[in-house]
């Protein structure tokens, strides 16, 4: 019997011939990520288990984005408490400014194929798209891990997706995801593996795995996982001979496959309030809205920028809705800005606001009332999630969000 | 014997804890905010010993250790649902709180309910019968026992 992705991963850290879900693990961690939220409570646990030395301090990664930049007085407490820790214990990987942190993770190559990452937040889950095994953890675990660099795990089951065939036009990764979400329920794949394959998963860029990878949270999964192909190699600055055993055998033993046909995608949204209430584009007529949100550590890389530029250039946003876009991260932004894709956002009337959680985290920039309507390309559709618990939060792709922008209603682009 | 607060399917952390009260600076001050947009009255109203009881996949949502800690510091004996969310489960063994599996009791319990939860024994007494609750695995068992991640880590030194 052949091993799925996560069974390879898993073997090759733990150097074991052999390893069956259910069994329960203890891992070597290869890095860990840690963010301005959770920072004070990590710091005060470590203390509590009476430890002093990180494990080692350069697989240690600290990243302020939550609250950049600070929009309360108590905002500031979590980067004190932050920064003393950084220093106190030398940390070297420590982004005050730069982005999201599951962005960054990928990005500044913390997070490489075939890895083991655990960072103190849900969407940890992003790193899949390289290869990697990351997931979300609370802030006594990773205090644990800091003090002895290891975690125990059940190896989990996986569920194999495969997506033969080319997308339709205008039909993004979000739209495949939130479709998967929708047919597997909020809790289908929880404490289980997504492992996607097949040739439209083939053709995706790295940027279009993200987001599948990101939202694997949201049916409960511990992880999304994409094998490492020359397109992640160049990403991840590693070499294919390197990341080769990284694929799933062909006899290997699934708890659940499904399998679909690129072309039946079609334009989603989740509506209110759960993220598995799936319904086609083309069936919600009329649904005016007062607010677009186009960023997030889901849907706010250079792709996405992109596909929402090429739609709103040279047209205006309605004259009652308010775009935010949100990049997510400098080097994304900076590109954004020498494409010219900001200029194209920004004279069709956008906000852009610098790279950060703000908005999708319910904290700054673009917070909503009662009764009001967001169409959002980030993961989470939670009551409450973005404001108060009256307001309509609506999931979409980049380019339904552009084009609902510019109606003032949720439409197709 | 537990007072009975129920709740449904798919509770997510933000109605736990919503994320504006993560910015306080302990569990104490944030434990007034429990459950606050699904019911208002749940930190006045819950007393030592209670038991929340759910549907299915609760706890869903962001990896905030706050959740399971505000219930905790609430004196909420046992979160009792038909299933939990990964990381909500995992951190609540960490903290000390048991979670329990038993897809009988969100049907059988009502709102108000007086029932007498035996942790050790995996039973719940009710005035429809007694349920058996699902067994943890032994490792998390011996977590939870020993009062949580911190104290197991400390006991491992001794």
């Amino acid at each position: 019997m052949g091993n799925t992705l996560i069974e390879k991963i898993i073997m090759k850290n733990t150097q074991k011939a052999n390893v069956a879900p259910g069994e329960i693990v203890t891992v070597n961690v290869d890095r860990v990520m840690i963010h301005d939220i959770f920072i004070p409570f990590v710091a005060d646990k470590f203390k509590e288990m009476g430890f002093t030395k990180l494990w080692d301090s350069d697989k240690v990664v600290l990243i302020y984005d939550h609250l950049v930049p600070t929009s309360a007085v108590e905002d500031v407490r979590h980067f004190q408490i932050g920064d003393a820790f950084a220093k106190e214990h030398n940390l070297k990987n420590f982004h005050k400014a730069d982005g999201i942190c599951h962005q960054l993770m990928t990005e500044c190559g913390y997070a490489k194929p075939g890895d083991i990452v655990f960072g103190t937040d849900s969407h940890t889950t992003t790193y899949g798209c390289v290869g990697c095994f990351s997931s979300g953890i609370g802030y006594t675990e990773m205090a644990s891990i800091l003090g002895t660099g290891q975690m125990w795990i059940r190896v989990p089951e996986t569920i194999k997706v495969r997506i033969d065939g080319k997308l339709p036009e205008n039909v993004t990764s979000k739209d495949v995801i939130l479709r998967l979400i929708g047919d597997l329920g909020a809790d289908g794949a929880t404490y289980k593996v997504l492992e996607f394959s097949g040739s439209a998963i083939d053709e995706m860029s790295v940027a279009s795995r993200m987001t599948m990878s990101n939202m694997a949270i949201e049916a409960g999964a511990k992880a999304g996982l994409f094998a490492p192909d020359e397109k992640t190699c160049e990403y991840s600055k590693v070499k294919m001979e390197d990341v080769a055993w990284l694929k799933a055998d062909e006899d290997a033993s699934y708890v659940r496959e499904m399998t679909y046909k690129a072309e039946d995608f079609v334009l989603v949204c989740a509506c209110p309030s759960q993220v598995d209430k799936i319904e086609a584009v083309s069936n919600l007529k009329d649904i005016k809205i007062d607010q677009v949100f186009i960023g997030s550590c889901t849907n706010g890389r250079l792709e996405d920028l992109k596909a929402a530029a090429e739609i709103l250039k040279g047209k205006k946003v309605a004259p009652f809705v308010k775009l935010i876009v949100t990049p997510a991260s400098r080097s994304i932004y900076l590109e954004a800005v020498k494409a010219g894709y900001i200029t194209d956002l920004v004279e069709a009337g956008a906000m852009v606001t610098q790279p950060g959680c703000g908005l999708c985290c319910g904290r700054a920039c673009g917070i909503l009332t009662d009764g009001e309507r967001v169409v959002a390309t980030n993961n989470r559709n939670f009551l409450g999630r973005m404001g108060t618990s009256k307001v309509e939060i609506f999931l979409a792709s980049p380019k339904t969000a552009a084009a609902s922008a510019i109606a003032g209603k949720i439409v197709e682009a | 014997m537990s007072k009975v607060f129920k709740f449904h399917n798919d509770v997510d952390t933000d109605q736990i804890i919503a994320s504006q009260y993560l910015l306080l600076p302990t569990i104490d001050d944030m434990k007034g905010y429990a459950f606050e947009s699904l019911d208002g009255d749940f930190a006045k109203n819950v007393a030592e010993g209670d038991i929340v009881v759910a549907g299915e996949n609760f706890g869903c949502g962001s990896s905030r250790e706050q959740a399971p800690s505000v219930l905790k510091a609430l004196g909420v004996k046992a979160v009792v649902a038909k299933s939990f969310a990964r990381i909500f489960y995992r951190n609540s063994i960490n903290i000390g709180l048991p979670v329990i599996v038993c897809r009988e009791m969100y049907d059988v319990a009502e709102a108000g309910d007086e029932v007498n939860l035996d942790l050790a024994a995996g039973t719940i007494e009710t005035s429809k019968g007694t349920l058996t609750c699902t067994k943890l695995p032994p490792y998390m068992q011996g977590i939870l026992d020993a009062g949580g991640l911190i104290a197991s880590l400390n006991k491992e030194e001794d």
